[in-house]
């Protein structure tokens, strides 16, 4: 039988290595917060944290950056005042900014097996600097890489025990995108259900991407 | 030389904007001044409004007691979802950005060149932190991309309006029309053409006013 319900956040975040690169989805809600502090609660350090935004100077992103067990940022946006940013200003934080779509495509393509692909966002910008382009069809292109976790760190509001999400409104937003793009997707859910009280039209991430779930009610 | 005209402040600017939205198209409104224009889009007519997040009709700000915290626009405020929108994930939504499919795109922005060239995500190619967000997506992607901004700038009164833009660019010939507190020019081959001016402005006040020449249909 396939369960993939762990009974704590301990159990749900173990085996997590030093260097390990992670996937954290979320767009103002949508986060795997309680995920998140388990991330600053065990010892894996020199990480790499994708995500949307480096967050404000509180909850839980700056909880985790705080810790400092992160050693690299990549996200579209960065407050300066934020903590993301101070660390950033006194070195203590490498940080790389890419443009929302591509940080999204990217991760994409690494769920898809994409192995590179060319697009105009960003191609006549100073993030091109250095890099790769090229026209195609007649429109100048930026070569980008495919983002891969390690883990992922999912938010759902409905998993049954074969791992079939559900997402609220747009706290949907990077969870299923993300979810296909690690090697250890981990889903905190708000409600645990039985396998087949989701609809199948109405799963909006299939539990073929997902390894772990814990359940955290409300 | 007396002048008399009224420059147009930031709603007047989503007003003049929302007039030439027609039904039926599909539409992101970046956050500054565009953000308004939705207030005045009457919601019998029916335009689609995209917000990055994966939000397909986002609708008015509900009142204070109706607020759902799983429903943000993308500048994280909360919004109401209208009869007949859905929402996707982030690759999709940007997939909607980036791929052709809005019909209209409108941002602020710091400078606009003659050329269509869009400078709106940093103030100097040193800052030490960039804040690109998804400005560069939505500048490539959208069938048409209009900007809203003030003709001069604040503080030292310098054109935005320029032969060329001064601060690092978001994109490269991609503005077709640009919306400021004293006219509408449209970006063509031969650079702005001016299509409205606010009542009371001259040509000349107005050129006084742009660094890069403007053209008159």
């Amino acid at each position: 039988m396939i369960d993939k319900f762990v009974p704590d956040v301990a159990a749900a975040m173990a085996g997590i290595r030093d260097g390990s690169t992670v996937l954290i989805a979320g767009f103002a809600n949508g986060m795997a917060e309680t995920l998140m502090q388990g991330l600053v609660d065990q010892d894996a350090r020199d990480l790499t944290i994708v995500l949307n935004a480096g967050g404000r100077d509180d909850g839980p992103i700056a909880d985790l950056l705080a810790s400092g067990r992160v050693r690299k940022l990549i996200c579209s946006f960065v407050r300066a005042a934020s903590v993301a940013g101070t660390l950033f200003q006194k070195g203590e934080l490498e940080l790389e900014i890419v443009p929302q779509g591509t940080l999204a495509e990217r991760i994409r393509a690494a769920g898809a097996g994409v192995q590179a692909f060319y697009t105009p966002t960003g191609a006549d910008t100073l993030l091109a600097e250095g890099r790769e382009t090229r026209v195609i069809n007649g429109r100048n292109c930026l070569l980008e890489y495919p983002l891969r976790g390690d883990v992922a760190l999912i938010d759902a509001w409905e998993a049954d025990r074969w791992g079939n999400l559900t997402h609220r409104e747009s706290a949907r937003n990077y969870n299923p995108v993300m979810a296909m793009a690690a090697d250890l997707t981990i889903v905190q859910a708000r409600h645990r259900v039985e396998l087949g009280d989701i609809a199948p039209q109405n799963v909006h991430t299939p539990g073929v991407f997902v390894h772990r779930v814990v359940h955290i009610p409300a | 030389m007396s002048e008399t005209f009224a420059p147009l402040d930031r709603a007047g600017i989503a007003e003049r904007i929302a007039r030439d939205i027609p039904e039926g198209w599909f539409v992101n409104l970046g956050i500054g001044i565009p953000t308004g224009v939705a207030d005045f889009v009457p919601l019998d007519r029916e335009v689609i409004f995209h917000s990055e997040n994966g939000v397909i009709g986002a609708g008015p700000a509900p009142a204070p007691e109706d607020v759902n915290p799983f429903l943000v626009n993308a500048g994280t405020q909360p919004i109401t979802l209208r009869t007949g929108g859905a929402f996707v994930h982030h690759a999709d939504s940007f997939a909607i950005a980036r791929g052709g499919h809005l019909d209209l795109c409108v941002l602020g922005a710091f400078e606009v060149s003659e050329s269509g060239d869009l400078a709106n995500w940093a103030r100097s190619p040193n800052e030490p932190i960039k804040q690109v967000g998804g400005a560069m997506d939505l500048a490539i992607g959208a069938k048409r991309l209009w900007v809203a901004m003030e003709h001069v700038t604040k503080g030292h009164g310098g054109s935005r309006i320029r032969k060329l833009c001064s601060y690092p660019l978001t994109a490269k010939g991609v503005v077709k029309r640009v919306y400021t507190d004293l006219a509408v020019l449209e970006v063509t081959e031969h650079g702005f053409t001016v299509l409205d001016m606010v009542p009371g402005l001259t040509r000349d006040a107005l050129q006084a006013r742009s660094e890069a020449e403007l053209h008159w249909q």
